[in-house]
Formats: structure tokens, sequence, C-alpha cells
């Protein structure tokens, strides 16, 4: 059994807005939302800019006592699938809350907790760390209290593959869908790593962006970090049209690889060997892919071999397809940057107007595709692929295709 | 520069890349002794925590060979210890 799948509902969280009207206004003027970080102390890193969510607090979202049990990464998990089932207009019924799925990504899940209970042990020289430590921390607490708030009892799991885990986890409940092991998913990615610990983590490894992120632009400087959540109901069509649901896109194939290479250097091999599975999955030919959402983040490395990948892929149709970077708006979420594109994606097509690379200054000889530059572009888009290729060389790529609002 | 800043430098690249010291020379360039983007930020890495400097991206991103690497260290020993001197001064 095949069937189609379709995603019925989205719920979004991150520096381009609380919502998904917010988010798609920001993506359709081209709106950065990178700028200093304001919930980690700076003055001792390289860095100064990222891509908060300004201002947040729990509050609006979550009592009190609620949100002692959730770290900021799983808040915002919720807070997406909250807008995304609302969004479907699920009806449940104790059948579809048995049978439904939920499939998350994250990376680095409630490090910011442990970053808390390590300093105090460590640092403080207290001889003990709060007991909501793990249970906040473990990257599988989104997907639980989503299950939680829903009183979800299918399978429900968390993948982490850096940043590629919120690709990895809507491929695989598109597989879910598809294959009929669930008649709903819940599925998309979160991520809150802005906590001190983890910042200077990732200034060792020098590629964060002393400034911005300029993803394809030739004075690019590096990757700058964001944070938030975006989640999908994912349905198959036939149930999705036969209840009357709102349909946003349909996801038509999922592709991943392995570069087998090198912990943390791209590869345009794996890379290439990704979209081309994601294009088989799907049943497509190259020339039938109008956008791509590149993973596009910005670092010399990355971008440069993306572009070698896509022409390796794509051939002359190269040149034809739109391509644009949203870290540049939303910054790297790290493992729920794969479903913030996803989602960028699926309102490109489906607006007929294509989110730019923003803070784009000048074209990279070596990056010479066409990049959508800081304004975004009116385009009708039948069919696009979101690429993610995370550190640890495991890729993987979705391909989505527009239904123009559930009329084809 | 000084001999014994040389000797230093490779041998903290030597440990950090976990190759013998005799085949790192002032002459050696980084891709001869195969050190990758990675390696390079680890050695990086050691060279901050054995000098006690602090190494920014921008002087280090056309650093290509040992030489270099000497003589961007030497500047930041430099540094710090004239920031020293004026501290007490």
């Amino acid at each position: 059994m095949n069937r189609r799948v379709v995603i019925t509902g989205a719920g979004v969280i991150c520096a381009l807005g609380r919502n998904l009207a917010e988010f798609h206004d920001s993506l359709q003027n081209g709106r950065s939302a990178i700028g200093p970080i304001r919930s980690a102390d700076t003055s001792q890193l390289r860095f100064s800019n990222g891509a908060e969510v300004r201002d947040y607090s729990h509050q609006p979202y979550f009592d009190d006592r609620r949100a002692d049990f959730l770290d900021r990464f799983s808040q915002f998990a919720v807070i997406a699938a909250r807008e995304a089932v609302a969004g479907a207009g699920i009806e449940w019924t104790p059948e579809l809350r048995e049978g439904a799925a939920i499939v998350t990504g994250s990376c680095v899940g409630g490090q910011s907790t442990e970053d808390i209970g390590f300093h105090d042990v460590y640092k403080n020289g207290l001889n003990r760390v709060h007991p909501l430590t793990i249970p906040k921390t473990m990257a599988n607490a989104g997907a639980s209290h989503i299950s939680m708030e829903f009183g979800i009892t299918g399978p429900s799991f968390t993948i982490s593959t850096a940043c590629s885990s919120a690709a990895h986890a809507i491929g695989q409940a598109y597989w879910m869908v598809r294959s009929g092991i669930t008649d709903l998913a819940i599925t998309g990615g979160s991520e809150a790593p802005f906590s001190f610990g983890i910042l200077k983590a990732w200034e060792a490894m020098r590629v964060v962006s002393p400034d911005t992120c300029r993803p394809f632009s030739k004075d690019r400087r590096g990757m700058v970090l964001g944070e938030g959540a975006a989640m999908m109901t994912l349905e198959p069509l036939d149930r999705a049209r036969a209840r009357g649901a709102a349909i946003l896109a349909e996801v038509v194939g999922f592709g991943m690889s392995a570069d087998a290479c090198h912990i943390t250097q791209p590869s345009a091999e794996g890379a290439a060997r990704a979209m081309r599975a994601a294009l088989r999955d799907g049943g497509l030919s190259p020339e039938q892919i109008g956008y791509i959402n590149a993973h596009g983040t910005g670092t010399v490395a990355n971008d440069v071999t993306e572009t070698s990948a896509i022409k390796t892929v794509f051939g002359a149709h190269a040149g034809k397809l739109a391509v644009s970077s949203t870290k540049s708006m939303h910054g790297h979420a790290l493992g729920a940057a794969a479903a913030l594109e996803c989602l960028a994606t699926v309102l490109g097509m489906r607006s007929g107007v294509l989110p730019p690379t923003a803070n784009f200054n000048q074209p990279d000889p070596e990056c010479d595709l066409d990049v959508i530059a800081n304004q975004a572009r009116p385009a009708s888009v039948e069919y696009a692929l979101s690429n993610s290729f995370a550190f640890g060389g495991l890729n993987a790529v979705l391909a989505l295709r527009n239904l123009n609002g559930g009329r084809a | 520069m000084s001999d014994e800043l040389i000797q230093r430098v490779i041998k903290t690249m030597a440990a950090s890349k976990r190759i013998p010291v005799e085949s790192v020379t002032i002459d050696s360039e980084f891709q001869q002794l195969g050190i990758d983007s990675m390696d390079a930020v680890e050695i990086l890495f050691a060279l901050e925590n054995e000098f006690e400097i602090n190494i920014p991206d921008d002087e280090v991103r056309s650093v290509r060979n040992v030489r270099q690497m000497c003589e961007g260290v030497e500047k930041l020993v430099a540094a710090k210890e004239a920031a020293k001197a004026g501290a007490k001064g």
C-alpha cells in the first residue's frame, strides 16, 4: 500500500514569528531575525548574534507548574504542535488517539537545562542537581510532551541527526503515513541551543559568523545559530479530502544518505545521493523541480559543496531552478532547521512567492546558482526539495508538491 | 622567532594531530601533514591552551603552514606580554 500523503496543518515558533502568519510574513518580506543574543552572556564569546525567539516567556502558553517540566525546546515543540493540530482541524476520536504517531527531531535536546545542573555541581560546588534535569534534558521530551498534550498513544519517537534531525523525522513520519502504519502523524523538530556552554562549543568549531549569515554570498563568514520549532500534521490524501481538510502541500519523496567521509566536512557526493534518493522515492525527474530550499548554512565549505552537488544532480536544469537559504533569516536552528525550512518551502509554493536568501551581498562564482537574493520572488512551482546535510555526514532531503490549496 | 617558541608550536601541533614530532618542521605545509579543517581547529584549541592566548578566527583563515602558525602565535604572545607589562606599569 502506497498512499499519497499531505500536510494538513502546520505550526511554528521561531525568531521570525510565533505563529504561521508571522513566520510567513517575515519570509515574504525577507526580514532577517538575526540580532544580538540576549538569553546568554556573550561577553566571553567571539560572536554575539543569533536568531532567538525574543522576549519569550512560557506564560501565555503554559502555567508555571507545567512549565517546570518542560525545557524551552519542549515548550517550543508543544506550542508548534498545538497550532498545527488546531490548523488541521483534527477531531480526536479514541481510535485516532490510539493510532496517531509523533516523530520529532532535535539535536541538543534540553542541554540548556543540563548546563544549569552541571554548572551547579562543577562550578558552584553544590552536591545535587534538580531532579527534573534528566526528564527535561532528554531529546525525546518534545515528543513525549506532545503525546501528553493530545493524549496520543501511538508510535512516538525522536530522531537526532544533528542538522538533519527534523528532515529525518518528517521523512519517517511521511513513510509511516504512506505505508499505512498510521493515519495521522505529528512531525517536525524543535531546538533551543542558546546556553553558554553550547555557544562556547560552537565557537570552538570556528564556523559561526561574527556578524550575520550570508548563504551563497561571496563575503559569507559562517553560520548563525537559531532556535524554535515547526510541527506539521501529515495525513493520507484520501482521508484529508474526505473530512474536507485544507491541504497545505503534498509530501512526495524522501531520500537519505551517509557521506562515510568526514565527521564535519561536507561531501558533494553524499549530498547528491540524498537528493537523487528523494527524487527516486517520489518518482520525479530532476527537471520537475522548480525550487530548492538549500541547506545553505553560510559556511565557506557548505555552500560550495552544496552548489556542486546540485549541479551534479540537476545538470543543465541546475541553472533553471530557484534556490534560497532561509537560514539567513531564521538562523540555523539545528534539529529544528529542516522543519522550519520544509514549512518555508510549503508556504512559498502555496502562496506563489518563494522566500529569499537575506543578507546577500555579492554573487560567488563558486556558488553560481539562481539564488533568490534578498527579495522574495513570485514564481509558480509545482515541486520543490528541502535539503539537509548534517555534521556527521548524515543527509536527508524532502520532496514536496504544491497542490494549489487542494485543487489538484 | 625564538627556537623555543617554534619547538613548542611544533610539539603542540604534533601532539594534537598524533603524529611524530620529527615529522613536523618549520617548513611543513598543513596539506603535507594531512591537516584538514577539523584538525586545524583542534590545533588552534591546543595552541590557545599551551600559550594562554586567544586566536581570533580572522587571523587564522589564511594560515596554511607551520611557519605562518608560529608567526601568528608569536604575535599574540607578544601582545599578551605587552598587555601584562602595561597593566603592571
